[in-house]
């Protein structure tokens, strides 16, 4: 069953599902996935999930929203709802977002355009619950009718709407259907932004309402304003990690590699997304080792999250947001650091260099930059020496939105690769007008219920397409082919994508960050960095 | 002419000339407002979507920033304005995101607002004729007149020929598109509506000119020193009524999309400025970090006197532990 639903049916009472995706239904992989028949069949909704949670939506479940028992409990959520709409149009609540809101909600035109440039859109064979116009349209009917009070005269002009707790508790899967890349802003010929609406709800409905994915609230930011990291090490921990990272660095590539901690007036302190550490040691490592070479006066920090640049917030909630931005830019203040270096995460490149820029003053502004300039300096100033012919497979590279489209680094790590790999062949489209991994915005940490397989089927196809099509020439498993993703969000989404569609094993399709091939084009360093070891 | 007849055709050409004057004072109070309500609302935080005009044209040409460089805090901000005009040109007269991203619509869309600027174009000249009469009389201003009504009939009649072209192909669009369709409110369809009519009104009744109608200079120099003998055919009035209807309507309406892009481009998509020790953002954030949210979801912990900077310097872990 696919499409055809209408922006009505989004209030209807019941608690079936909208719409419900098939393999059929879906834009056409190419090879080695053509055809439905060779997609993997989706796993459904398990019945305990149907029966406790709300799953009105698409037959997937990314919230777990308990289903209310009473009919008073419906109403009060309802109430809270609305309460929190006004919130977001009311400039002591919702200053960070209150222009850009109130100009998307009073000027789309419905033109659509948003929708040829949406991802998730053209992927689920273009259904219209996953029209970016869909969810924000329930927004600005919304908004219409009950902040600016609505009437008969407003419901011919904008368009009626009845809010009931089935239009929310569906609204709030719907804000969690969209990557937030804005690549739907990027086109829309007023300046609307549809992702922005799918943010502001999120943020609504943390902020109000309390209600979060499990993944990015309670076991995310929250765990990293306790412990110091979504990841659940303590400062103790996390040092010991990362000693055993450098002592495996150091025997696997033959040099010498020590992370220094809590240097005063360091120049760069480095901050990783703390995920690396844990699920992808090598990178952590080969950071420290590049930056050991090149002779940078660097260190990271053991304060209370300024080990972890990871900033869930950025995805739903602003007061989470500021709380960790701020913890970050008090660890630098209080080593003394010249900079603050943001290591391979997309969405903390965002989070502490561009939005965090409207709120740090005075001292706690400590400059802050992407690790890819002093990468490429690095490795184009000729202090250490590279041999590309170890990097001689096919690489592509996967732009992460938050580094490109929402933030303009573009170039330095294409100069890298470009200098390193000799196969390096670029994705369709690219740069800024890229396509997100699909895991953005959160999805790549969300596994609950069945949302895996909504997340690997719908919003990570169109990244899956131009993967297999910048491999089209090498499909075979003879050839391993390395996708290069300088963040450890869209890695997590492209591991369990890949796993999911088994092409490491049938066709050798390989992922890592950019400083792994760096570290593996060393002619200092032993050979076969890059170990091709499934992980 | 009787005189009965006469006081009719005074009373319409006056009705029309209240029009104008009303439509243009509500459109200009209605953009003004609009205007107000954005320029009003609180610094927001960074938004910017890449490629930016104002980078460096090497930058961007394929969507560069700053943050491309080591240190950018030591560089200057490149202002590009050249290549900023550029961009605004092309999107405002040819539509260029449309073209790029919805070809389907272009060109319904372009002819549409292409049309639009030529008849502002006509209305221009016949103001500058108006604001001319004003300050010279007689032989002078009908000289001006009698060389501009040539420009001012074919750019109006060209103009609105493109904007009910436009309109109708637009309302089809709308009436047959599964995915407009299901986006499209009852009054979009009136405001196309409104938009045929009116012009074709407007551009009818000015090419029919009846016989003993005023001509377009007389009409302009009636306007300003409301001349109520001046005689308009009801066709040609009936058109002025109706679009100076649609001018007052528009500021209250999602087509004033004119005003609202000066924001969602410059002030959101292309805001790349940076928050200088000193400068005029870090002087603006204290006064958003002052506002005091009532937020009620525990974990905020926002009761309406703490503010956001309180809020933002609280662990809600460890109050909770409290």
């Amino acid at each position: 069953m696919s499409g055809g639903i209408k922006l009505r049916d989004v209030s209807r009472p019941d608690s079936e599902p909208l719409i419900h995706l098939e393999n059929e239904d879906l834009m056409p992989l190419p090879a080695p996935l053509e055809g439905p028949e060779k997609d993997r069949a989706w796993a459904a909704l398990s019945e305990p999930a149907r029966s406790r949670y709300e799953c009105g939506l698409d037959n997937t479940c990314a919230v777990n929203i308990p289903k209310p028992k009473t009919h008073d409990e419906e109403a009060q959520l309802v109430a809270r709802f609305l309460s929190g709409l006004d919130k977001l149009f009311d400039k002591e609540n919702n200053w960070t977002f209150l222009q850009p809101l109130l100009l998307t909600m009073e000027h789309c035109t419905g033109c659509q355009t948003c929708a040829e440039s949406c991802h998730i859109f053209e992927a689920s064979g273009r259904n219209e619950l996953y029209r970016p116009t869909f969810r924000a349209e329930i927004m600005r009917r919304l908004y219409f009718k009950h902040v600016k009070g609505g009437g008969l005269l407003s419901a011919w002009q904008h368009g009626d709407i009845n809010v009931n707790w089935p239009l929310v508790a569906r609204l709030i899967e719907l804000a969690y259907r969209c990557n937030l890349c804005r690549r739907c802003a990027q086109s829309c010929p007023i300046g609307c932004d549809n992702g922005l609406v799918a943010h502001e709800l999120r943020k609504l409905f943390s902020q109000e309402m309390g209600i979060a994915p499990r993944e990015i609230h309670e076991n995310g930011s929250m765990l990293q304003l306790k412990a110091g990291s979504s990841t659940g090490m303590t400062a103790e921990i996390v040092k010991d990690n990362v000693a055993f990272v450098d002592e495996d660095i150091s025997e696997r590539t033959g040099i010498e590699v020590h992370t220094p901690w809590d240097v005063q007036g360091a120049d760069v302190l480095l901050i990783h997304n703390a995920g690396e550490i844990m699920a992808w040691p090598e990178n952590p490592g080969a950071f420290a080792l590049i930056l050991t070479m090149a002779g940078v006066n660097w260190t990271m920090s053991s304060e209370l999250a300024a080990y972890d640049a990871i900033n869930y917030g950025l995805w739903y909630d602003d007061a989470q947001f500021a709380r960790v931005a701020l913890k970050h830019a008090e660890a630098a203040k209080k080593l003394g650091v010249r900079r603050i270096v943001i290591g391979e995460c997309g969405h903390a490149h965002k989070a502490m260099c561009v939005i965090a820029d409207r709120i740090l003053t005075g001292d706690l502004n400590v400059p802050r930059e992407s690790y890819l300039p002093l990468l490429r300096e690095i490795v184009l100033s000729g202090k250490i020496k590279f041999d590309p012919a170890r990097n001689n497979f096919p690489v592509t590279l996967h732009d992460p939105c938050n580094m490109v489209r929402l933030m303009g680094v573009v170039e330095p790590q294409r100069e890298i690769v470009r200098a390193l790999c000799p196969q390096f062949r670029e994705m369709t489209p690219h740069g800024v007008n890229n396509y997100c991994c699909g895991g953005g915005s959160g999805f790549a940490i969300m596994s609950g219920n069945n949302f895996p397989d909504w997340r690997f089927h719908v919003s990570g196809r169109k990244k899956l397409e131009q993967i297999l099509n910048a491999f089209a020439d090498c499909p075979e498993a003879e050839t391993p082919k390395y996708l290069c993703a300088p963040c450890s969000n869209c890695k997590g989404q492209f591991r369990d994508m890949i796993t999911y569609y088994d092409l490491w094993q049938k066709n050798r399709i390989f992922y890592g960050g950019l400083v792994e091939l760096v570290v593996n084009a060393m002619t200092d360093v032993k050979p076969g960095f890059i170990d091709w070891e499934w992980r | 002419m009787s005189h009965q007849s006469g006081c009719t055709e005074g009373k319409l050409t006056a009705a029309v000339y209240l029009a104008i004057y009303a439509g243009l004072l509500i459109f200009l109070a209605g953009c003004l407002r609009r205007i107000l309500v954005y320029s009003r609302t609180p610094l927001h935080l960074r938004w910017e979507i890449y490629p930016l005009p104002h980078e460096h044209p090497y930058r961007a040409a394929y969507g560069g920033s700053y943050f491309e460089t080591q240190e950018w805090w030591r560089k200057p901000q490149v202002a590009n304005r050249r290549g900023e005009w550029r961009v605004m040109a092309e999107e405002i007269l040819f539509l260029k995101s449309l073209r790029e991203f919805n070809r389907r619509l272009w060109l319904p869309s372009f002819l549409f607002h292409f049309g639009l600027y030529i008849a502002m174009a006509a209305i221009g000249c016949v103001a500058l004729a108006m604001t001319c009469g004003l300050f010279s009389a007689g032989i002078r201003f009908a000289g001006f007149i009698h060389m501009m009504a040539p420009l001012m009939k074919a750019s109006g009649s060209v103009g609105a020929v493109l904007i009910v072209t436009g309109a109708c192909w637009l309302l089809m669009r709308r009436a047959t598109d599964p995915a407009l369709k299901n986006s499209t409110h009852a009054g979009d369809i009136f405001n196309l509506f409104l938009f045929i009519a009116a012009f074709t009104l407007l551009v009818g009744g000015f090419l029919m000119h009846e016989p003993g109608t005023a001509s377009l200079g007389e009409f302009a120099r009636g306007i300003v020193h409301f001349d109520r003998s001046v005689n308009i055919s009801p066709v040609f009035a009936a058109g002025l009524i109706l679009t100076s209807a649609l001018v007052a309507y528009i500021p209250f309406t999602h087509m004033a999309h004119f005003i609202a892009k000066y924001f969602t481009w410059h002030a959101v998509r292309w805001d790349d400025r940076r928050n200088e020790r000193g400068g005029a953002i870090e002087s603006q954030i204290p006064v958003a970090l002052g506002y005091k949210p009532t937020w009620s979801a525990p974990h905020v912990g926002a009761d309406g006197n703490r503010t956001w900077a309180e809020i933002a310097t609280t662990n809600p872990t460890r109050e909770a532990k409290k």
